[in-house]
């Protein structure tokens, strides 16, 4: 406290020059002046969303909020009939009088030092600011107009701002608008061989082709960006880049997540999905089948496959259970995805009572869960079987309705049919009830199907009341928050950050957009569109926005570190499947194989059976040891298809932020710590690139010498020609450890011994050693592991 | 550095909702936050109040052990033996699916003998000789009680406080609130064992960060050549060839960081830098060799064999030594739903010795006021048999009262606390639920656990989610 209260009149002395003490508590008592706390200024007009809500939001509605069996002293802040109502039976006495804040009680109790009465209180570890304390003051001064949470208006069209000459679309209008209102200009764009780069990730998770990019770099045409925008959406490696991002979503995994951990089948299900992106199939039936596709009027055998969407949660086979403990996580599992990837709300703060911050009472949540719980399913399911309901893909479905699981091993040798969950509701309606404490055992009274309110009430005249109906009421165009949650998960994929940076929250606690007119003309836009994807991102990577170089300016280091107003392109560190498939796909080990059952590829041994429980147990105890497939056809797949189980992640993935499939999560972190450090210098996957990448190189007779090698390899890890400077430094660093290898045969033969892939005898095994390590020092530079 | 510290973490401030989360950048930069003095600098928020305990080491027994042939000696269940629990103890209560459609639910009377011990009088089964023996250093809880009945709740549980996976573990919460003392090992350290019993898998959630950033995930430490996983260089390469590489390395990254002037790319280098110099400091942590013998004769002659719990108690040692803050063992197997006596008989050979080596080692060292250490299982086993009650009977999960033990670090030493009713079943006296544990661990690190939040999806969390009470009572 007495640091603050330093800051502030060090603040006052630097503002006022003369004032002297009493006068500066005049001042404060006043609360006339426009100051700076701590740096920031208070804005000349306080607007309710961006500045008043958050505060209210966060430090007042625990107990003046949403939530009525929490409420005190019966004052709401979160509506506005709350806020402005009478605290006592005489009317005179208002937390907030308009234009007033001397007689607002809400200012007097956030001023006052005295514990009884002050606010926040000081049990709730809570406090205002000073700053927040003025913002609050000066919004109650100038008025104190209320406005909705923005997130729960629907999107208008707004106009798009008059755009200057640098700009290539309407996104880009949007973005100059509020880089120049902070200061900034548009970088210049990118290199054409950066550029490339970064489009073939974002689009398809891969690095271009040595034969995209050298068509592209000579490509002088004017459209030739636009026409490798149009290759790579086309191109297969596309649906799987979408499919990676989407399994986090629908908290895909291989096994059932609980103790023992059991295999389960739902690759047939990823392979809807990746095929459902590679045909662009419109988003509003994406999501219709994956939620409801059993429901669908003469549902198709894909639409039922794809309903499995709604059954990637965990499943426990723990003996012991409560039966119906679990059925109802299961249930609420899906509730929560339901709030968090399609409408960016946290629907389970609603589960034990009425949510804290948005407006969702515990009735609507059960309400809505009520949609979930019509499933003929069992909480526990014994070791070994498929939990009900499924359905059996036979080889007549392969030949018939779902040909793009047909080519797939997995059939041609396996077994006739396999058993896939999917989604039914039984016949009869089963009852649901609010659960005291979100407790299996504590029903409360039934409650009717219905989804928040606020957000759009559940007509049942108009939706049919069913998961089907509750999938069109998801895609309705007074819908508020679909079509913005979806394109700003674009956004986040593209640029690394979402105009909501909070993907996974818009609510009151939710981040506020950096840029909510662009954000509500790419929802609307994409609403028109009839839901296409692929027009969206069209628009996002042929911006200039998004073809801007990346270079950090000191100007932009000062004014925006985080790069939230765009004056320069994305920068950011990849998710690990792109940089282990980076690595597999330059080095020429990729198989680009598209779907099928997951794969096991190399992990350092030994780590199941630390967790596992005994094999000799009991067979039926799940799997005891990972047993790396040996394959190509499997061990150098991309690497969403790597086994995931859930209890014992694959440690590489773990390592680099992947999340662990045990929920819904619509945004990774991207941290930067030793053990990735270890992950890149070690692995064997790594290893083994390199060694076939230095053997391949060193045999091409194209190549007449290291030099040209290195220069090569260097093109292929990171899809540009090395700097002079580079390429010297890079040989010299060969030249060392050539000369090394040369004295140290063994060492140079026992480096090399690395991975499954077949070794070619080496003319020169030190130079070929020497290469290899280049070559691995290439895939752990910075720049090989970012966009 | 300094400039990009100072840039980065104003960043990092600006953008947590609460400013806590600045705490955790000294550990993404590879540096300490704390120093070796422990002082927490960062911004002045941790600890909350002066911390008794820097370190903790804690010996999670896997699979639930049975109080009633360890701590808690029930003298009328032998007088009972065979006979019906009675209704009105039960009242009712839900049971595990594995014995709840039993006829009968009759009692067991230990066939383990107890003595009792030290100064405080501790009454300590036969099967834990060398535990007997520092009765006098521990505080023993014998009311502690869970809300989960199977294992992977509970485990979930006790270590993330909620049953339902999605929360970071303790290890992480203190890892990011308090970094690390020494930046050549991370501050939170798992060591894995297993003990010829019935075995329930562990999930390596239960050392996750989940929302937390991962660079406060436990770290495994394994037996044998490869202490943490892509630790050891590949074979061919020397350590001169690994230098050089990582210099280069540096070199083209600093380039790189020039020509785009973005400060993540300085952190890089710096962790790459700390992967080097773990890739010394582990393997010199994890060789034992200059132990003396009679370190071996405290912890027993398992301690020679890596893997096993009294190697891995001598090397939680060694953790804590280094400053690493929070050490987890595991030692896996104490289901005894059957065999009850021969498991349980094992599994306490297994621990019993290493454990009490590990108090009386710390103490000596003159780190046992700062060291926390806590042995116990996620729950206690029933009053009652699964079962006939032949040879081969158990006992099933029961979460309604526990033991568990708690040394150093601020804890009351030779003292009992709490009590369960004749049969066992139920807590009579000074209950203390998972979140109070949690609670009073956090305690002991001078950290409020009601303060100690992190914003995630729009809600503060914390590892007491919306309980918890430090038990005061046995705070030194």
């Amino acid at each position: 406290m007495g640091k603050k209260r330093y800051i502030t009149f060090s603040k006052m002395r630097w503002l006022g020059g003369g004032l002297f003490l009493l006068g500066a508590l005049v001042w404060l008592v006043n609360f006339r002046s426009a100051v700076a706390v701590a740096g920031e200024q208070i804005p000349e007009t306080v607007d309710f969303n961006w500045h008043i809500r958050p505060i209210l939001s966060d430090r007042c509605f625990a107990c003046h909020g949403p939530d009525a069996n929490k409420r005190q002293a019966n004052l709401r802040l979160d509506t506005e009939a709350g806020a402005f109502a009478a605290l006592d039976s005489l009317g005179t006495r208002f937390a907030i009088v308009p234009g007033n804040p001397d007689a607002s009680i809400l200012v007097q109790r956030i001023f006052t030092a005295h514990p009884d009465s002050m606010m926040p209180p000081p049990d709730s570890h809570l406090s205002l600011s000073e700053f927040e304390k003025k913002l609050l003051v000066r919004w109650i001064q100038q008025g104190a107009r209320w406005k909705q949470h923005w997130a729960y208006l629907a999107p208008k069209r707004p106009q798009v701002p008059d755009a200057g000459d640098w700009s290539r679309n309407p996104v880009d209008a949007f973005v100059l608008e509020k880089m120049q209102a902070h200061g900034l200009a548009p970088a210049p764009e990118a290199e054409k061989d950066r550029l490339l780069r970064r489009l073939s990730f974002v689009l398809t998770g891969l690095p271009p082709t040595p034969e995209q990019t050298r068509r592209f770099l000579q490509d002088e045409a004017p459209d030739a960006y636009e026409r490798l925008v149009d290759t790579l959406l086309a191109s297969p490696a596309y649906g799987e880049r979408w499919a990676m991002n989407w399994l986090d979503i629908a908290r895909y995994a291989d096994t059932h997540g609980y103790q023992d951990d059991l295999p389960r089948t739902m690759w047939p299900w990823r392979d809807w999905v990746i095929r459902a992106f590679n045909s662009n199939m419109p988003v509003d039936q994406f999501v219709r089948w994956q939620l409801a596709g059993d429901l669908e009027p003469r549902a198709t055998r894909a639409m039922l496959l794809a309903s499995a969407f709604n059954r990637n949660h965990k499943i426990t086979q723990e003996g012991g259970v409560i039966d119906e403990e679990y059925r109802i996580e299961y249930v609420a599992d899906r509730t929560n995805t339901l709030g968090k990837a399609f409408l960016g709300i946290t629907l389970e703060c609603a589960r034990c009572h009425d949510h804290k911050y948005d407006p969702v009472t515990m009735r609507e949540y059960y309400g809505t869960f009520s949609f979930f719980n019509q499933v003929p399913e069992q909480g526990f399911v014994p070791n070994l079987e498929t939990p009900r309901p499924y359905m059996i893909l036979s080889r007549a479905d392969l030949e018939q309705e779902l040909p793009f699981l047909k080519n797939h091993p997995a059939f041609a040798a396996g077994p006739d049919s396999i058993r896939q969950m999917i989604m039914r509701d039984s016949a009869g309606i089963r009852k649901t009830c609010r659960l005291n404490r979100g407790q299996y055992d504590q029903p409360e009274e039934e409650v009717p199907l219905a989804t928040p309110a606020a957000i759009l009430p559940f007509d049942t005249t108009r939706f049919a009341p069913n998961r089907l109906g509750l999938a069109h009421w998801l895609f309705a165009p007074e819908n508020p928050l679909t079509a913005r949650v979806w394109v700003n998960r674009l956004w986040q994929e593209i640029f690394g950050t979402g105009i909501v940076s909070t993907t996974e929250n818009f609510g009151v606690q939710g981040a506020l957009p950096t840029h909510p007119e662009l954000l509500d003309w790419l929802a609307v836009e994409f609403r028109e569109n009839g839901w296409d994807q692929q027009q969206i991102l069209r628009l996002l990577v042929r911006s200039a926005t998004f073809r801007q170089s990346s270079i950090i300016v000191d100007r932009h280091r000062q004014l925006d570190p985080e790069n939230r107003w765009l004056a320069r392109g994305p920068r950011f560190r990849m998710p690990y499947e792109f940089i282990r498939d980076n690595v597999l796909a330059s080095s020429g080990l990729l198989n680009p194989l598209l779907g099928g059952p997951p794969v096991k590829p190399w992990q350092p041994p030994g780590i199941w059976e630390e967790l596992a429980t005994e094999k000799t147990a009991n067979s039926s105890r799940g799997e005891f040891t990972y047993v790396a497939d040996t394959l190509p056809g499997k061990i150098y797949r991309r690497s969403l298809y790597t086994y995931q189980r859930r209890t014992i992640p694959p440690p590489a993935h773990l390592s680099f932020d992947a999340p662990v499939r045990d929920n819904c999560e619509v945004r990774r972190m991207r941290s930067n710590t030793p053990l990735q450090a270890l992950v890149m210098l070690n692995d064997q996957q790594v290893l083994e690139a390199s060694r076939v990448l230095a053997g391949r190189l060193l045999s091409d007779p194209a190549l007449p010498d290291p030099m040209a090698c290195i220069s090569r390899a260097f093109e292929r890890v990171l899809t540009r020609s090395p700097e002079k400077r580079e390429l010297q430094e890079l040989s010299g660093f060969f030249n060392t450890e050539y000369q090394r290898f040369q004295e140290r045969p063994d060492a140079a033969r026992q480096l090399m011994a690395v991975g499954r892939f077949p070794q070619v005898e080496a003319r020169n095994p030190a130079a070929q050693a020497a290469l290899m390590l280049t070559i691995s020092l290439l895939y752990n530079l910075d720049e090989a592991l970012m966009l | 550095m300094e400039p990009l510290n100072t840039l980065n973490r104003r960043t990092f401030l600006h953008r947590s909702a609460i400013g806590i989360g600045g705490l955790a950048l000294g550990a993404l930069l590879g540096k300490s936050c704390t120093s070796n003095s422990d002082e927490t600098g960062m911004a002045g928020l941790l600890p909350h109040f002066a911390p008794k305990a820097k370190r903790v080491i804690y010996l999670f027994q896997s699979g639930a052990p049975s109080q009633f042939e360890l701590f808690d000696w029930k003298p009328e269940m032998r007088k009972r033996h065979g006979q019906e629990l009675p209704e009105s103890v039960r009242m009712g209560q839900r049971l595990t699916g594995m014995t709840a459609n039993q006829r009968s639910f009759p009692l067991i009377g230990s066939r383990v003998d107890f003595r009792q011990y030290g100064q405080s009088g501790a009454w300590i089964s036969d099967l834990l000789p060398h535990t007997a023996r520092i009765v006098d250093d521990l505080c023993i809880i014998r009311s502690m009680h869970t809300d989960a009945i199977n294992h992977d709740p509970a485990v979930t549980f006790f270590q993330t406080g909620h049953q339902q996976p999605g929360r970071p573990a303790i290890g992480s919460w203190l890892s990011y609130g308090l970094g690390s003392a020494n930046s050549n090992l991370p501050a939170f350290v798992v060591l894995l064992s297993r003990g010829k019993g019935n075995i329930q898998p562990l999930a390596s959630r239960v050392w996750g960060s989940a929302f937390l950033p991962s660079i406060h995930q436990g770290v495994q430490f394994r037996g044998g050549a490869d202490p943490v996983l892509y630790l050891r260089d590949p074979g061919g390469l020397d350590s001169l060839s690994r230098r050089n590489m990582l210099n280069m390395l540096a070199k083209l990254n600093e380039q790189a960081a020039r020509e785009f002037g973005d400060p993540e790319i300085h952190a890089r280098v710096s962790q790459y830098e700390m992967a080097y110099r773990m890739q010394t400091s582990v393997p010199d942590l994890t060789d034992l060799s200059d132990e003396p013998d009679s370190t071996f004769r405290l912890y027993g002659a398992d301690a020679m064999i890596p893997g096993t719990y009294a190697a891995n108690a001598l090397l939680a040692r060694r953790l804590c030594e280094r400053g690493v803050r929070f050490v987890q063992l595991y030692h896996m197997g104490w289901d005894a739903h059957f065999d009850l006596l021969g498991m349980t008989s094992r599994l306490a050979k297994d621990v019993d010795q290493a454990s009490a080596a590990l108090v009386t080692d710390l103490k000596q060292r003159g780190l046992l006021d700062e060291t926390l250490v806590i042995w116990g299982g996620e729950f206690g086993r029933t009053t009652y048999g699964q079962g006939t009650l032949d040879e081969n009977y158990g006992r099933d999960h029961h979460p309604r009262c526990f033991t568990i033990w708690m040394a150093g670090g601020g804890i009351k030493p030779g003292m009992v606390y709490g009590e369960t009713d004749e049969f066992g079943y139920n807590v009579l006296e000074n209950p203390v639920d998972v979140h109070d544990f949690q609670a009073t661990l956090m305690h002991l690190f001078g950290i409020d656990h009601e303060r100690f939040v992190y914003a995630y999806q729009g809600r503060r969390f914390r590892l007491t989610d919306v309980a918890g009470k430090v038990v005061q009572d046995i705070l030194a």
